[in-house]
């Protein structure tokens, strides 16, 4: 696999944003009951990062060190206004349930996380495509909880009606948790177990092990 | 030291980004503006041609709205205020709602009249008014209060009886997606078509209440059937229609027009 290849291709599932470092599931959980906002706002999030990272690595040589994580908020924080003035003038139904999460984009990890541990050590090209891959990752696990929510949530998909809700005179009962943010947490964690018994690489080593006896090996071990 | 690390070029590099990122969110945002205050306005038209069942696919929004009145009313008279020019009445958030923060154009409401939690009610209300052959034939009314996460704003619809509800549309709120949101349902709101706000005696009776409608219930044409699972919001919607309706909200204004539509019938008669 090529250079660039490997890099817009490897945070989709080897290295996801959301599912391995566990970052940015804020908006995850927030905007996903729905899919057609959630394709927004993944949109929102890729033009955000990609941009973000081209930016920061075109100027990287000229930042001064103590100051670069303002430099590179102040650059999110630009982007995220006009993706947000954008959306308004363009989509305002839209813009009127996700407005306040898409203006969150600037406190998310991901974006951040791009710029300084990527952006800030690489050319324009690699960052742009590292930009991408990390958006693409992010919008993977949000168009995945969204379908899985707005599909037993409300039964229908991009509001296009599948299963006949009883409120409309049919006979699907929505699933009230699903419509709540709470049920993200679920199916996010249940993606991770998914991903990680496919890829176990991924497992993480327990950051703590209850040891059997632990006391007692020592002491044997230095009656020894 | 590394050569970027200096003063001068530390402040160089922050005004310079400063400056280039002020004039391009500035830019865009003066640039957006027109198209933005366009998008919001026809979602609002679109929103009170709906609640008045004159939503059609056949014509445009703007050419549909042209048919609609625009008049600025007093509430605390009943009159109209044509000092008042409807088209800049606008407030900059939703329907005058700033007006209710200046103490000048509002009243403080105390807590046993203030059912719906508006803390302030603004004195003077843009209303909507659909006349067909110089009938008045729906008069919309703009209506706030509290659900459970949030204020809903939206515009309820009236025949010129002055109590047969046309309908109730919101175009704005916070409520939970598939519980409170159900405002929004079109089946939900199909309902309120025909329910009468007043009994013969002149009281509020309309009201969301819980669980459903008894179709042998006299009471029914006051009644609309509770949003499953959102107590709260069924009771704030109940709330504010009391408010709206009531003598600090429209009734001053509704008892002046029915007055006028019936001195108006008798010279017709």
């Amino acid at each position: 696999m090529s250079k660039s290849r490997e890099i817009l291709l490897n945070p989709i599932f080897n290295d996801n944003p959301i599912a391995l470092q566990i970052l940015g599931i804020c908006s995850a959980l927030a905007v996903t009951t729905n899919l057609y906002p959630t394709l927004l706002m993944c949109i929102a999030l890729t033009a955000v990062i990609c941009l973000s990272n081209l930016i920061v690595s075109v100027i990287r040589n000229q930042i001064p060190t103590n100051v670069r994580m303002i430099v590179q908020i102040t650059i999110i924080a630009s982007l995220v206004v006009l993706v947000d003035e954008l959306l308004k003038a363009y989509d305002y139904e839209t813009s009127k349930t996700i407005g306040v999460f898409v203006a969150l984009i600037v406190t998310n990890c991901i974006v951040m996380g791009r710029a300084e541990a990527f952006a800030m050590q690489n050319g324009p090209w690699l960052s742009f495509l590292d930009g991408l891959g990390n958006g693409l990752g992010y919008s993977l696990i949000l168009i995945v909880v969204a379908t899985i929510r707005e599909f037993l949530g409300s039964g229908s998909l991009f509001g296009y009606e599948i299963l006949v809700l009883t409120q409309n005179g049919g006979w699907y009962l929505g699933n009230n948790y699903m419509v709540l943010s709470s049920s993200s947490f679920l199916i996010i964690g249940l993606f991770i177990w998914l991903l990680r018994s496919w890829k176990t690489e991924q497992i993480e080593e327990p950051e703590y092990k209850v040891a059997r006896n632990n006391l007692e090996t020592k002491e044997a071990g230095t009656r020894v | 030291m590394n050569k970027n690390d200096t003063l001068v070029k530390t402040l160089f590099v922050g005004i310079s980004l400063c400056l280039v990122c002020s004039v391009i969110i500035s830019s865009a945002a003066v640039g957006l503006r027109d198209q933005q205050k366009y998008l919001k306005q026809k979602d609002q038209q679109s929103k009170i041609l709906s609640s008045a069942g004159l939503l059609t696919n056949q014509k445009s929004i703007e050419e549909l709205f042209s048919a609609i009145e625009e008049r600025v009313i007093n509430l605390d008279t009943g009159e109209y205020e044509d000092s008042l020019d409807p088209k800049s009445f606008d407030g900059k958030k939703f329907e005058a709602e700033d007006y209710s923060r200046d103490p000048l154009t509002s009243i403080k409401l105390t807590t046993d009249v203030d059912i719906s939690s508006l803390k302030r009610r603004e004195n003077f209300k843009k209303i909507y008014i659909y006349k067909e052959e110089n009938e008045i034939k729906a008069i919309i009314l703009p209506v706030r209060g509290l659900g459970l996460w949030g204020t809903l704003y939206g515009y309820l619809a009236i025949e010129s009886d002055l109590n047969t509800i046309i309908g109730l549309e919101y175009f704005s709120h916070k409520e939970t997606p598939g519980l409170g949101a159900e405002v929004d349902n079109p089946r939900w709101k199909s309902q309120w078509k025909g329910k009468n706000i007043y009994s013969s005696a002149g009281e509020i009776k309309i009201e969301v209440i819980k669980g459903l409608v008894e179709p042998e219930s006299p009471e029914k044409k006051y009644q609309v059937d509770g949003l499953s699972g959102a107590t709260v919001t069924s009771r704030g919607v109940s709330n504010m229609l009391s408010f709206w309706l009531g003598e600090l909200g429209y009734a001053k204004f509704l008892n002046r027009l029915k007055e006028e539509i019936e001195r108006k019938e008798s010279l017709n008669v």
